[in-house]
């Protein structure tokens, strides 16, 4: 994933490359597969011979030839098996006319495609990296820590199943788009998130998935600029990121957002999620990466944690509680009242979920209850819960975090 | 997210007493044990999975005040159970992790009945959640 500029070239015609080669032969994995290997072909000859003229254009006849290759064995293999294939002739679709907006509609279906909802997350998502992200299996197996052979299952049953879908290659129809759409942000969502919360000690390199998210929904925001979610997405994206540097410490410790050196953030980031944000903001019809980021952006507005404009993201969480009847938004919103109407309203709230069987037993909620229980004065509940909280979670820093949160109170008389 | 699959035999079962099952026997349960980790990599699901050695041969390692490796015999000669090898699958839910699990339980034994062996299902530390984003 270097930034290497021949690389970053490829990456970004990767979904091009395979919309104009699955036009053209109309068989989606096959063609997936042979864009692979004409890519590989151009790392060998690019560097040696130089990027040709038409590097899109090089990359789909190489890839065709392929495609070629992979009919004509499939034909002999049938001949071999049947007598009736004898009369079969080898049929290779002419290249598809080129007509204008071609390309930038077959980057979003080859995106809806490999966020199809019937696909498991996880194979969305390595199936999105490798035919959007033109990454290698090799590069996802390693930014997911399993076996290339793994990775490579993962991803060949993923294709499987968009064959067995059925789903046509072709922009979906104006009822079904709001929820394609919705799949392929959450998708993008769920890479951003990898990458962010795993940047973290012994898995630096992982932060690179939250680049490749970032970069991603960005070529989604160019070709549907006016879509609110989108911008909401990429904003929520890029004032999250912008913390990344203030977030750890030197040993690689988790700082929460109240202790970041708030220095350390990315201004240019929070300027452009910010202006993003704002933008959609004034819009009109509002969805819930919007708020999300409005909230990103109050945090990242204020210069001291204590200037935070916490009635504003209350008021944020609010509505996104009205939205979505999400438990983890409940526990922020629970956060949010407690900074606003002080602890005891935001421990109310938090008993209330107590009963809820999505998040009780989280080791989130007896997080947040041990934060406000120390907020309340109340320092040998709060190490209890702390402790409560450590004892379940399935994440080593944010268990180091609690532990240390609940040596600390421990410790005083 | 990944889990570890630690599978405790019962003493006389499994490697702990494999020379005394019948070749049918101990064929049928490597046979089940090798395609479950073929199904497992053919899922997309596998990471990790080894057998261990059985437990007559392990030893306890503790540091002695200077560094150096004290080993005595063990780990618990007295011990019920022991690992007999574990697994580690990524997959989408816990459920699918008890899923596979019951799977590996249910291995033939001596008698070609399955061994319902106690499979221990513990979640592998990742990374933390979010400190701000609401997640979905």
């Amino acid at each position: 994933m270097a930034p290497d500029p021949a690389e970053t070239l490829l990456r970004e015609l990767a979904p091009q490359v395979l919309g104009a080669v699955v036009r053209r032969f109309h068989d989606f994995a096959a063609a997936e597969e042979a864009v692979q290997e004409a890519f590989l072909a151009a790392t060998v000859q690019w560097p040696r011979e130089g990027v040709p003229e038409n590097p899109r254009g090089w990359l789909i006849q190489v890839a065709s030839r392929r495609m070629t290759d992979h009919i004509r064995s499939e034909l002999a293999r049938r001949r071999r098996e049947t007598r009736s294939a004898a009369q079969e002739t080898l049929e290779v679709p002419p290249p598809a006319e080129p007509s204008p907006g071609v390309e930038e509609d077959d980057t979003l279906i080859v995106l809806l495609m490999c966020c199809h909802p019937a696909l498991t997350p996880s194979s969305a998502i390595s199936l999105t990296l490798r035919a959007v992200g033109g990454l290698t299996t090799a590069e996802i197996a390693n930014a997911f820590l399993v076996p290339e052979a793994t990775m490579a299952q993962r991803i060949s049953r993923a294709k499987q199943t968009i064959r067995s879908s059925g789903v046509p290659f072709r922009l979906p129809t104006p009822d079904e788009r709001a929820e394609r759409l919705a799949a392929v942000l959450h998708v993008l969502y769920l890479i951003f998130n990898e990458g962010y919360t795993s940047s973290i000690g012994p898995q630096l390199q992982r932060s690179d998935l939250a680049q490749e998210a970032i970069r991603l929904t960005r070529a989604v925001q160019r070709l549907l600029p006016d879509d609110g979610e989108v911008a909401g997405l990429l904003a929520l994206m890029l004032l999250t990121d912008a913390r990344r540097p203030a977030r750890t410490g030197p040993q690689g410790e988790l700082i929460p957002l109240p202790e970041q050196d708030r220095t350390k953030w990315e201004r240019p980031l929070i300027e452009e999620g910010i202006a993003l944000v704002s933008r959609t903001l004034s819009r009109g019809s509002v969805g819930s990466y919007q708020l999300q980021a409005a909230i990103a952006a109050l945090h990242d507005e204020a210069a001291r944690a204590e200037d935070t404009d916490w009635p504003q993201i209350l008021a944020l969480y609010g509505l996104l509680l009205r939205m979505s009847d999400n438990p983890m938004v409940a526990l922020n919103h629970a956060i949010a009242t407690a900074m606003v109407h002080g602890p005891p309203a935001g421990l109310a709230l938090l008993r209330a979920l107590d009963s809820d069987a999505r998040v009780a037993g989280h080791y989130r909620l007896d997080a947040v209850r041990g934060h406000l229980l120390e907020m309340a004065g109340e320092p040998a509940a709060a190490v209890e819960s702390y402790r409560a909280a450590a004892a379940r979670t399935a994440s080593l820093p944010e268990r180091d975090y609690l532990n240390r949160q609940a040596a600390r109170l421990g410790r005083r008389p | 997210m990944k889990y570890m699959l630690m599978m405790h035999a019962p003493k006389g079962t499994g490697d702990w007493a494999a020379g005394d099952w019948s070749p049918e026997a101990l064929k049928a349960h490597m046979d089940f044990m090798m395609r479950l980790a073929k199904d497992l990599e053919e899922s997309g699901e596998w990471v990790a999975g080894e057998g261990l050695a059985g437990p007559g041969e392990a030893r306890v390692v503790r540091a002695t005040k200077g560094g150096a490796p004290a080993v005595t015999d063990g780990p618990f000669p007295e011990a019920k159970e022991f690992l007999a090898g574990f697994w580690i699958v990524d997959c989408d839910s816990a459920q699918r992790a008890y899923e596979i699990a019951a799977r590996a339980s249910s291995a033939p034994g001596p008698s070609g009945a399955p061994l319902n062996m106690p499979i221990e299902v513990r979640q592998v530390m990742n990374a933390p959640g979010d400190e701000s984003v609401a997640k979905g």
